[in-house]
Order: structure tokens, then C-alpha cells, then sequence
């Protein structure tokens, strides 16, 4: 049995509240659950330029830092353009668009393509260099949906770029959920393009087959005094990396984002993301919670959150929680806090990984509750105060259904 | 009647100097109905008896048994113990984030009940037993033990009490960090399922105060991992007066 007082894992934590200091007050903070220190990593990535061109981004050889966690000969050649010959993949695609809203299947040329920001990796660019159709998705200048716009893709197989723009025009309010199921090789960019005032509430699950690969940037601009609000959900796959990135068009934007993995045996899981304070008076919240189990189960969470020397005013905090419920799985967790003003509201970050708490599966048996629905109940109420922050109920009930499902196939 | 019966327990810990012996031959009977009150100076091992009995990992049991109206106790895993009738009322009750008190009792319930409590009477009864309690009914909507205080911890450990209705209730230490207000509730709470004549109570402390509020059929003195002495109620004001200083010379573990 093991020895009750180990809650062992790492935690750290950081946090400046600024209200008189200087401007130029600078603070990295790195930290990783392993102990690692990196030092200036976001300059290191913010000094890649971003292209959309593949060819501007040698191939990786897992020595970047960008690239460091991820097993590049599981990408099936997403990285080295190996994939890129023969990208004849299909996918099934399925629409539910509330009244108003157009999607469109566009060329290459089309002039709303690349507007919300560059690729800042290989295989981003190599996704924008190599697809053929995109898809633009655009609610009208003040509509407020009520319902949901639905992107159901099924991967059939085969490798596939893809290309998504979801323009939000101002004023407008809306959710959009891409759902992905199915299998095949799949690396993409969507673009989220917030317009002022507006409202965007981006759901990205992946629930794919266990053998996926897929590899997304998500970019959105958020627009003056626009709330975005961001929610990253992956379960299935073999290899699944997403990285949601943000910037501000102007002063007053609103950014959350949540996520929540669950890794099994053999599964990597990575979620990367950026935030580019360049604007004042914004405002960013990360949350992302991930529970692992399994042999070589593997989660990989960065959080790079910069605040640039223009951006007073700028409150942000961003927040990692993991939970290993078995010996044999390993997390990641790195989250970067890069301030180049001290005039601003608040900034912090904190990281935390931890063991399933055998206190707690003792107390909830000790009234009688058998293991197995005692460790479903901590593990659902975990997960369950991230869901109640996405605020949608459908989505959340959702959630909490495949979470239910993933407990009840892996927690045995 | 329900009957636990403790037979020369010998219970060790890991430590790191190797397996450390802390209960050294416990023998105890306890009855339905039957109050009895565990004494002893700190690390005399009367808290590992408490969660011993629970079924607490940490704790290896290496000798004797314990039967629960004849069945074996220690064959029983932490949760089938509870199911058999066995509370354990802790000391130091764990937090459980994301859980809340309501959705946790109403899972108790339903495991030790065999069938989940039917909503409405369910309902009704828990907010009985918190109104005994002196508990804000919002209490139901927090998480399990998180940021509650030191009282609110022991109200909620004998409101699991009431609601489960166990055979043999141990309450390990709830009467200590109590103000003298929210002791007297909580004594309250216990009487209250004393007076059913249903539960046999194993009342553990350090402490003499509590026995003013809840009076002890039996008190056994604890040292060094076993009963040392044995009486009736009286054997608390004696060591109200002289303290566990005669028991202890040489013996104390843990």
C-alpha cells in the first residue's frame, strides 16, 4: 500500500500585484514540475518569426525549445513535409449553423485568410503552406445566436491540412464548438477573429480515435473591449498538440482560457499557449486542469504569458493543475510570466501536480464508499469546478458525460 | 446486539528505522448501547487504535483479531468496514475539492444504506440533523472540509454520524480545538445517537472535558499501546486529579 503522506509532486507558484513600481520592473518566471529552468524562453520563441511560408522554419529536431516534450517520430512526418506529400485525407464534416451565420468553403486566396496572426511553427506553417479549401465561418455585425454553431469533423484517415476562420463581427455573441472524432493525421490553423465589443466562446474537443495525430494553432485577435473565452478539451488520440494563442487588437479585450485533458497509457497530450499582452487595459484568466493515467501516459502543459512595455494596465493569471492517478505517467508543466512594464494590475501564475491523495480515497471509504466511485467522485469534482466555469450549460453537461465515459472506461 | 471484539491487536507502523510496534496486545469489547471512553497521554497509541479499526493503510496489523459480531474486521477492506456498521469520526477530516457535502453525504448514505435514500425524506432528514447541529443549510453546497474551521469540521463528522447510523461509532479526538460552545453541540449531536441505544460508542481522548457532556459506561486507560487500567466513570475523575503521569513512566511510543 502506498504510504499515505506522500502527496508528492511539485508545485509552483508566483504572483506580483503592481500598482507604484516603475516601468521597466522585470520578472521571468519559470518553473516546471521537474525542476528545469529555462531561462527567457518566451524571448527564445518570440525571436522565431512567424511566417506562413513552411519553408522559413527549419525542420525540428527536438533540441527546440518548442519542440523539446514532443516525440516528433509519432507526428508522422507533420514536421519534416514527409506528410505533406500525400495529403489526400478526408474528412467527414458536418455544419449546425444557427440563423445568420454563413460558412463558406474558400481557395487559398481568399483575403480573410491569415488575418488573425502568422504560424509560429513548422508545422503550423507547414498546415497553411499545404492545405487547399478553408472554411469561414462569420456571424453577422451584431447578431446574438442562442445557439451553439457546430463543426462536426470525423477524420476518415490519411493526412489533411485544414484551415478555419471564425469571424465574429462587433457587437455579435457567439459559441462555436469544433468537434473532432475519428482518425488520421490532421495539423491546422483556426482563426478567431473577435470584432469589437463582441463575443466569441471557442469549444475545441478532441475526441479522437486512439491512433490521431493532430497538431492545431488556434490564433484569435480579440478587438476593443471583445470578450473571448477559449475552451480546449482533449481526451483521444495518440498525439495531440494544441496551441491557442492570443493577442489584442486594441485596448479592453477579455481573454479566458480553459482546458482540461485527460491522458492515458501511452497518450501525449500537449497544450501550449501564448498570450501577447502588447495592448493596455487588457485582461487574460488561464485555467487548465489534466488528470493522467497509465503507463507513459504523458501531459505537456506551457503557458507563455508576456506582457509587453506598452501594455499597462494588463491583469492576468494563469493557472496549471495536474492530477497522476497511477505511477507510470508524467507531466510536463511549465508556465512563463514575462513582464516588460510594472504598471500594471496584477499578474501571477502557479503550477501544480499531485498524486491522487490516498487521504482522501481512505476518507471517502471510511463511509463506506468503494474505492473505484470514490476515486470517480474526486476525479469528477477536480474536473467539475473547471467545467462550471465555462458557463454554457450544454457544453458543461457534455463534458461531464465524457468525463464520466473516460472514468468508466480507464478508473477500473 | 452488535458486539466488537478486540483481541490482542498488535498493530505496527513504517518507520524509518523498520516496522515500529505501536499497539502492543489490545483487548476490548464494546457493546451496542455501550459508551466507552479511551484515555491516554499523547502517543500512547490510541489514535492508531481509532484508525487502526478504520482500516487506515498506514497501519499493519501483526497480530490478533477483531470481529464485528463475529465477523472479521480485519479481512474487510476500509469501505466494507464502514458498510459493516464501523464510523470512524476523525480528528483531522479530509478535504475533498470539487466534491460537495450534499452530493458526498448523499453517496454515503446510498453505500452504507444499500440503496440511495429516497429524495424528498432525504432531503428533510439532512436538513434536520444540520438544524440540530446548528449548521447553516449553505453548508451543503461547500466542498467536503474546504476552508471549513475547526468546529465546522467536527459538526460535519457527527452529522456523517447521525445520517449513517452505525453498529460501532469511534470518535477519534473530536472534542479537541472545540470552544466550549460548539463542543456542547457537538456532544449534543453524539447523545442524541447514543440515546437510540443503537450505537456502541468509542469515545477516544485526551482530555477529561467531554466527559462532563457525554458520560462513559466504561474508561480504559491507554499507554505505551495498550489498556492499563479499566473502570467505571470514576476513573475519569481520578485522572481529572492526577493526570496519566503514574502511567507513563518509561512506556510511551510513537
Amino acid at each position: 500500500m502506498a504510504d499515505v503522506n506522500t502527496p508528492s509532486g511539485a508545485t509552483t507558484a508566483g504572483s506580483i500585484e503592481v500598482g507604484t513600481a516603475g516601468a521597466g520592473a522585470q520578472l521571468a518566471g519559470p518553473g516546471t514540475g521537474r525542476g528545469t529552468a529555462v531561462q527567457q524562453p518566451i524571448d527564445a520563441r518570440v525571436a522565431v518569426k512567424p511566417s506562413y511560408d513552411v519553408n522559413d522554419f527549419p525542420v525540428p529536431h527536438g533540441r527546440e525549445e518548442d519542440w523539446r516534450f514532443t516525440p516528433l517520430h509519432r507526428l508522422n512526418g507533420l514536421h519534416d513535409g514527409t506528410a505533406a506529400e500525400g495529403a489526400t485525407g478526408q474528412d467527414k464534416l458536418e455544419l449546425a449553423l444557427p440563423d445568420g451565420v454563413t460558412a463558406e468553403t474558400v481557395g487559398r486566396d481568399d483575403a480573410r485568410l491569415g488575418t488573425a496572426g502568422k504560424p509560429v511553427d513548422r508545422v503550423a506553417a507547414q498546415a497553411f503552406s499545404a492545405f487547399e479549401q478553408a472554411l469561414v465561418v462569420t456571424v453577422p455585425k451584431e447578431q446574438v445566436l442562442t445557439e451553439p454553431v457546430k463543426i462536426d469533423v470525423h477524420g476518415e484517415g490519411g493526412v489533411r491540412f485544414a484551415h478555419v476562420v471564425v469571424d465574429v463581427k462587433p457587437f455579435a455573441e457567439a459559441v462555436v464548438v469544433i468537434n473532432h472524432t475519428g482518425t488520421g493525421t490532421r495539423a491546422a490553423n483556426v482563426e478567431l477573429l473577435v470584432g469589437e465589443g463582441a463575443k466569441l466562446t471557442f469549444v475545441s474537443v478532441q475526441d479522437w480515435e486512439r491512433d490521431a495525430v493532430h497538431a492545431a494553432q488556434h490564433t484569435a485577435l480579440v478587438g476593443r473591449d471583445a470578450t473571448f473565452k477559449s475552451v480546449a478539451v482533449t481526451f483521444g488520440g495518440d498525439l495531440v498538440r494544441i496551441h491557442p494563442r492570443v493577442t489584442y487588437a486594441a485596448p479592453g479585450g477579455e481573454a479566458e482560457l480553459f482546458g482540461l485533458y485527460f491522458a492515458d497509457a501511452g497518450q501525449h497530450l500537449e497544450h501550449r499557449l501564448v498570450i501577447d499582452h502588447d495592448t493596455p487595459h487588457c485582461r487574460s484568466n488561464v485555467v487548465y486542469k489534466g488528470a493522467l493515467q497509465g503507463q507513459d501516459a504523458h501531459a505537456v502543459w506551457v503557458g507563455d504569458v508576456l506582457i509587453r512595455a506598452a501594455a499597462v494596465g494588463t491583469d492576468t493569471y494563469e493557472h496549471n493543475r495536474n492530477l497522476v492517478l497511477t505511477d507510470g505517467a508524467r507531466v510536463d508543466s511549465i508556465p512563463n510570466l514575462e513582464i516588460e512594464t510594472g504598471e500594471i494590475v496584477g499578474a501571477g501564475h502557479a503550477s501544480a501536480t499531485g498524486r491522487f491523495d490516498d487521504e482522501q480515497l481512505f476518507y471517502l471509504q471510511a463511509r463506506g464508499i468503494p474505492a473505484e466511485e470514490a476515486r470517480r467522485l474526486v476525479v469528477r469534482g477536480f474536473f467539475a469546478e473547471l467545467v462550471q466555469q465555462i458557463g454554457i450549460a450544454e457544453i458543461q453537461d457534455h463534458l461531464m458525460e465524457k468525463i464520466e465515459a473516460e472514468l468508466e472506461a480507464t478508473v477500473a | 446486539m452488535a458486539t466488537l471484539e478486540i483481541r490482542d491487536l498488535h498493530v505496527s507502523v513504517e518507520a524509518e528505522t523498520g516496522p515500529r510496534e505501536i499497539l502492543r496486545g489490545v483487548d476490548l469489547t464494546v457493546k451496542q448501547g455501550e459508551t466507552h471512553a479511551i484515555m491516554g497521554p499523547n502517543g500512547s497509541g490510541k489514535s492508531t487504535l481509532a484508525y487502526s479499526l478504520a482500516g487506515h493503510p498506514k497501519y499493519t496489523v501483526t497480530g490478533g483479531s477483531v470481529l464485528l459480531d463475529g465477523e472479521d474486521v480485519l479481512a474487510m477492506s476500509v469501505d466494507e468496514r464502514a458498510r459493516a456498521g464501523v464510523f470512524l469520526a476523525m480528528q483531522y477530516p479530509v478535504e475533498v475539492p470539487g466534491v460537495s457535502v450534499s452530493n458526498f453525504l448523499r453517496t454515503a448514505a446510498t453505500a452504507i444504506r444499500g440503496e440511495a435514500p429516497k429524495l424528498r425524506t432525504w432531503v428533510k432528514e439532512v436538513k434536520e440533523a444540520m438544524a440540530a447541529l446548528q449548521m447553516d443549510p449553505a453548508f451543503a453546497e461547500r466542498n467536503v472540509n474546504e476552508g471549513f474551521s475547526g468546529g465546522e469540521k467536527k459538526r460535519h463528522e457527527i452529522l456523517q454520524l447521525e445520517l449513517l447510523k452505525p453498529k460501532i461509532a469511534i470518535l477519534d479526538e473530536t472534542d479537541s480545538g472545540l470552544d466550549v460552545d460548539a463542543l456542547r453541540i457537538v456532544s449534543e449531536g453524539i447523545n442524541r445517537v447514543r440515546s437510540t441505544g443503537e450505537v456502541g460508542t468509542l469515545l477516544v481522548t485526551h482530555y477529561t472535558r467531554i466527559l462532563r457532556y457525554i458520560k462513559p459506561d466504561h474508561v480504559h486507560v491507554f499507554a505505551a499501546g495498550r489498556i492499563v487500567e479499566s473502570g467505571g466513570a470514576e476513573l475519569a475523575d481520578k485522572l481529572e486529579e492526577e493526570g496519566y503521569e503514574s502511567y507513563v513512566k518509561g512506556g510511551a511510543s510513537e
